[in-house]
């Protein structure tokens, strides 16, 4: 059987060492540099004429930008506005991470802890340092909720300092674990009818079982492509709402 | 025993949470039906917290197929 693992290899196309630090322009480099073309060059062409009936691909360009406002303006609130970009560019980032990926042949970038680790340090320490910046010390509030009694406190803040602190752990393991499980599903699939293709002619027919399966696995893996994105939006708005207010 | 039985062992324990969160997406699902069921008007609310509660709860089955794959091919 093939390696299933073997799809996630990061291989150099341009080799690039400085010293110590290897910069090569890998595969996971360019699957982003297409993801940066992409969206780019879709969001220019999208807003070059803007017409009041918009047309197809306006409409696309709309649909995300109020999907995102929306769910900025449920999860923080109006004063969360500021925030618009960031949560954006990181919706779209992931989000086309993981559907590029699902193009045979492509690298999923998402599914290297790295690169969702990054993303997901970038979230934490945005909220720690909107949290200081808005707050100040009372930011550390957040880990002492109001309405406990005293004698409940070395427990509870205990608790809540550690689930603040394992937020980037989650956040990046959950979006990259998906992202590798659903592709090794595939690939595991796929080596089964390949197994079955060389055992002969009645394994041709068998290996038509597998193959049906991996193209209901494709539009599974659709979905988790989407709800992911969503979910790291989600999440990111959540954490960013206790920057914007403390009212536990 | 020996070193690649154990490691088959351990995969296998390793994949024990799935237990849970069949429980938990069973759970999950049931109590989104039955709320659309009695409410279909409150399925546009629905939907959007149903959908962040399976991404939730799925992705503890994939942590725990990742432990398993970790024990498989990493040590």
């Amino acid at each position: 059987m093939a390696d299933p693992i073997k799809q996630f290899k990061i291989e150099p196309i341009i080799p690039l060492e400085f010293g110590n630090f290897d910069l090569s322009f890998t595969n996971s480099s360019l699957w982003m540099a297409i993801a940066v073309v992409v969206s780019t060059v879709f969001m220019t062409i999208a807003i070059q004429r803007k017409e009041m009936v918009p047309g197809r691909v306006q409409v696309f360009s709309e649909m995300l930008y109020e999907f995102v406002a929306g769910l900025i303006r449920e999860n923080v609130g109006t004063a969360g506005r500021k925030f618009f970009p960031f949560v954006f560019t990181l919706f779209i980032v992931v989000l086309l991470g993981n559907v590029l990926g699902l193009i045979p042949f492509s690298f999923t970038y998402t599914s290297h802890i790295i690169v969702t680790f990054a993303l997901a340090a970038l979230v934490f320490f945005a909220v720690i340092i909107f949290g200081i910046a808005r707050h100040g010390i009372r930011f550390l509030s957040l880990f002492a909720p109001a309405g406990i009694p005293l004698w409940l406190m070395p427990l509870i803040i205990p608790i809540e300092l550690l689930s603040f602190l394992i937020r980037p752990i989650t956040l990046s393991v959950r979006l990259f674990a998906n992202m590798m499980a659903g592709h090794l599903m595939l690939k595991v699939f796929a080596s089964f009818s390949v197994a079955m293709i060389g055992a002969g002619v009645a394994g041709m027919f068998g290996a038509m079982l597998p193959m049906l399966f991996n193209v209901i696995l494709i539009a599974f893996e659709l979905l988790i492509a989407l709800l992911q994105a969503y979910v790291f939006a989600v999440l990111t708005c959540i954490y960013l709402k206790d920057t914007v207010e403390l009212h536990h | 025993m020996e070193m690649e039985t154990a490691k088959l062992f351990a995969a296998a324990i390793a994949l024990l949470p799935l237990f849970g969160v069949a429980i938990g997406l069973g759970m999950i699902f049931s109590s989104y039906n039955e709320a659309v069921g009695r409410n279909p008007g409150a399925s546009a609310i629905l939907d959007k917290k149903f959908f962040i509660t399976f991404a939730l709860t799925e992705a503890l089955a994939i942590f725990a197929l990742l432990v398993c794959l970790m024990i498989l091919f990493m040590f």
